[in-house]
């Protein structure tokens, strides 16, 4: 088996020699190694994207947009992930964001993972019917747990989820109440010699 | 009084780090300090008449158990090389988390000997192999297979039986990714196990050594004096693989810096200093002269450093001696004054770590945050501006945005990965070829062309956006934020220059190791020894602090 140093030790030198730059690289190798971490295809993927690159044309999203598409082209999952990444304080405005045609989107999606931490909001990722809800970069959750190589995402769009409870104020007055059957009921001698008793503190 | 941290432009040249010398922060005092309570065993020991075979040791406590698995093998005289492009040593060793299966020394004998090209597990922790000093070892059979004790002096000039040429951990080979492990309160410090492993193979070569004495003339065979065995170490050969560690590896070399240069201020900013802690420092500093003068190498260039050392220690001595008081006020901060502006910086960075000696209670604090948490600080801060970040570079890098790169002799090597070993090399880029693939370790050079390339972007434009059409210099973008929160995360100097000695980067990390007598072989590899006059396993449990200087 190989360790998850190795992995991201090959991933990045295999970019850097696949023609991103060192920073790029180093980007792609703490990925592949978070894919690789989650349970997802990450080497693999790679490994079959810089394969396809070197026939195949990815254009480079350097700047994202609400609604991003061009006509008959992939988008090259690094650097579109990579402007991502970058620009999210700025992308989260939007609320939602779409592209058409995503290369490869399995390496796109440890950016917006990424990304999740960075805003402090969840991500709701869909690769065409693949659905990823990325929580803060600590797990996913998702319907795809196949280790194959995804080549393309025909439609994919990214779902800023506001932060709220998953509860209903019922469900949370309900548990709180049982919670309180931990708590002591405080005597009237108890109340005297507390923490702050006696003492005045309005000065 | 307040005393301010020591000034990064300062401490991060290289000249300064290559002056380091081990303290009571090194890593592999610190290890003995940890595991000086665990229960030390040799759990196996099934070596031939020669000493080749297969032996256990481990460490264990509560449940947990480190063990050492040892391979020994027949290596013709030939084959024996302390060369990372060796294939085979005399022996070879793995730090396997817990207590092995036979199934998994039987695993374990077929890829640990192979080293680089053989496979290890996440049950194993670090890697590593040695050589013997053939000279020593087997002047050492010869003596004890005689009833004898061997000769001191021999053994002193030379210091070990073996020498390890390389110690991987980390994930290298399939071994265990530091995840893994890294919340064990035991392994707080840095390279706690690689230290452990190290400390194991120097039990084992004493045990191989009186094996093969006794397996030759069983009669009248004596073992290796325990004192004679305190006084020889590990050997280790060196080589520029360290080099891009401590650049690859910003917070955690600030962490390590800063540690030290915390206990520095925090002693200098003592009042008075007791009179028990004045004395113990003296003592120390007196009784370390020992190791100096015994600190043999053929380097013309160590030999100087080691000479200028000598004649600035006596002249500190003699100061100490004729004309200080510790009875004056922060008498450490006097000493340190007085050290900056009447001696070179081999001899002050020895003296600071001779004054921490004393303070265990400041020094013991900072150990645990010797280790860092790198993935925290990956990810750039995109909403930042370009003038933040120039603001950045002119506070964090002056002199190296001074530096003239279009001059030949600025830029004169380039750092690059081997393909026969996968190690990092340093050649000359207008006499080899591949200076295209080079790694991106030209720190000074890509951190001047940031600058020139920010200067002409407009101030509130945002590093997103910045970073848009300049993917070339995201490398360098990184790490200055890293330098604006850990001043100590970068080497204040040019890596890729002429005047570059690669040995002062291998010799700040070592110095970190806890390591002894520095011996240069060439500017691009050196010989030291590690755990010279440390106690004994046996003896672990009740040792002294201070055994670096006896």
């Amino acid at each position: 088996m190989k360790s998850l140093s190795e992995i991201e030790t090959v991933s990045k030198r295999a970019s850097k020699a696949a023609g991103f730059s060192w920073g790029v690289a180093e980007e792609v190798g703490k990925n592949v190694r978070l894919l690789e971490m989650f349970g997802l295809p990450g080497i693999k993927n790679l490994n079959n994207f810089f394969k396809s690159k070197k026939n195949f044309f990815f254009e480079n999203l350097i700047f994202i947009n609400k609604d991003n598409k061009k006509d008959n082209t992939q988008f090259c999952p690094i650097i579109t992930g990579t402007s991502f990444l970058d620009q999210i304080r700025d992308i989260e405005k939007f609320g939602e964001v779409n592209f058409k045609k995503i290369g490869y989107p399995l390496l796109f999606l440890p950016f917006v993972s990424r990304a999740s931490e960075v805003i402090g909001k969840r991500l709701f990722l869909k690769l065409d019917k693949k659905e990823f809800l990325l929580n803060f970069n600590n797990n996913i959750y998702s319907n795809f747990f196949k280790n194959d190589i995804v080549e393309l995402a025909e439609n994919v769009s990214i779902k800023f989820i506001d932060n709220s409870d998953l509860f209903s104020n019922t469900e949370w007055q309900e548990l709180y109440k049982l919670s309180e059957n931990t708590f002591v009921e405080e005597s009237d001698s108890l109340k005297r010699s507390g923490a702050g008793a006696g003492l005045t503190d309005n000065d | 009084m307040q005393v301010e941290l020591r000034d990064a432009n300062i401490v991060m040249k290289l000249s300064r780090l290559g002056s380091f010398h081990q303290s009571k922060l090194s890593f592999l005092r610190s290890f003995l300090k940890e595991f000086k309570n665990w229960q030390y065993k040799r759990d196996l020991f099934e070596l031939d008449e020669l000493g080749h075979g297969v032996a256990v040791y481990s460490f264990n406590k509560n449940k947990r158990v480190y063990s050492l698995i040892c391979f020994a093998n027949q290596l013709d005289e030939s084959e024996r090389s302390d060369r990372v492009i060796a294939t085979k040593w005399d022996a070879a060793f793995t730090l396997h988390d817990g207590v092995p299966t036979k199934k998994d020394i039987e695993r374990l004998k077929m890829e640990v000997p192979k080293q680089e090209v053989g496979r290890l597990s996440y049950k194993e922790l670090t890697l590593s192999r040695a050589n013997k000093s053939l000279r020593v070892f087997n002047h050492v059979v010869e003596s004890l297979s005689e009833g004898n004790q061997p000769d001191i002096n021999l053994l002193s000039k030379v210091g070990y039986l073996y020498r390890t040429t390389a110690v991987y951990g980390s994930g290298k080979f399939g071994l265990a990714d530091r995840f893994r492990i890294k919340n064990r309160k035991e392994i707080y410090g840095p390279f706690r196990l690689e230290m452990m492993l190290v400390y194991l193979v120097r039990q084992f070569t004493f045990d191989q050594v009186n094996h093969v004495a006794k397996k030759k003339n069983p009669k009248k065979a004596v073992k290796l004096n325990d004192e004679i065995c305190k006084n020889l170490g590990i050997g280790n050969s060196t080589g520029l693989g360290m080099a891009p560690f401590i650049v690859n590896h910003p917070t955690l070399l600030h962490n390590w810096i800063n540690a030290r240069e915390t206990v520095l201020k925090k002693i200098r900013e003592i009042k008075i200093i007791e009179n028990k802690d004045s004395k113990l420092f003296k003592s120390c500093l007196k009784k370390s002269i020992k190791n100096i003068k015994s600190w043999n190498t053929d380097s013309e260039y160590q030999k100087k450093k080691i000479s200028s050392l000598l004649k600035d220690l006596n002249n500190f001595i003699n100061f100490l001696e004729t004309d200080f008081n510790f009875t004056q006020d922060f008498a450490f901060n006097e000493i340190y004054l007085w050290l900056e502006q009447n001696t070179g910086e081999e001899c002050t960075e020895y003296v600071v770590s001779m004054m921490m000696e004393p303070y265990d209670n400041i020094v013991s604090p900072l150990i645990n945050k010797m280790s860092s948490e790198e993935e925290k600080y990956f990810n750039i801060p995109t909403d930042r501006t370009v003038i933040e970040l120039k603001k950045i570079l002119k506070n964090k890098y002056l002199q190296i945005l001074e530096i003239d790169f279009s001059k030949k002799e600025n830029n004169k090597n380039f750092w690059f990965i081997s393909k026969n070993k996968e190690e990092p090399r340093l050649a000359n880029r207008f006499e080899e070829n591949g200076s295209e693939l080079e790694q991106p370790l030209a720190i000074a050079r890509d951190i001047k062309k940031l600058y020139e390339r920010l200067c002409t972007s407009k101030d509130n434009l945002s590093i997103g956006q910045f970073l848009a059409n300049n993917s070339n210099l995201r490398h360098v973008v990184r790490r200055a934020f890293i330098i604006e929160k850990f001043p100590y995360s970068e080497i204040q100097d040019n890596t890729i220059g002429q005047s570059i000695v690669p040995i002062d980067m291998l010799r700040l990390k070592l110095s970190f190791f806890g390591a002894l007598k520095f011996d240069p072989r060439s500017d691009k590899w050196l010989r030291i020894c590690m755990f010279q006059g440390a106690p004994l396993p046996k003896q672990l449990n009740n040792f002294d602090d201070y055994w670096v200087y006896n």
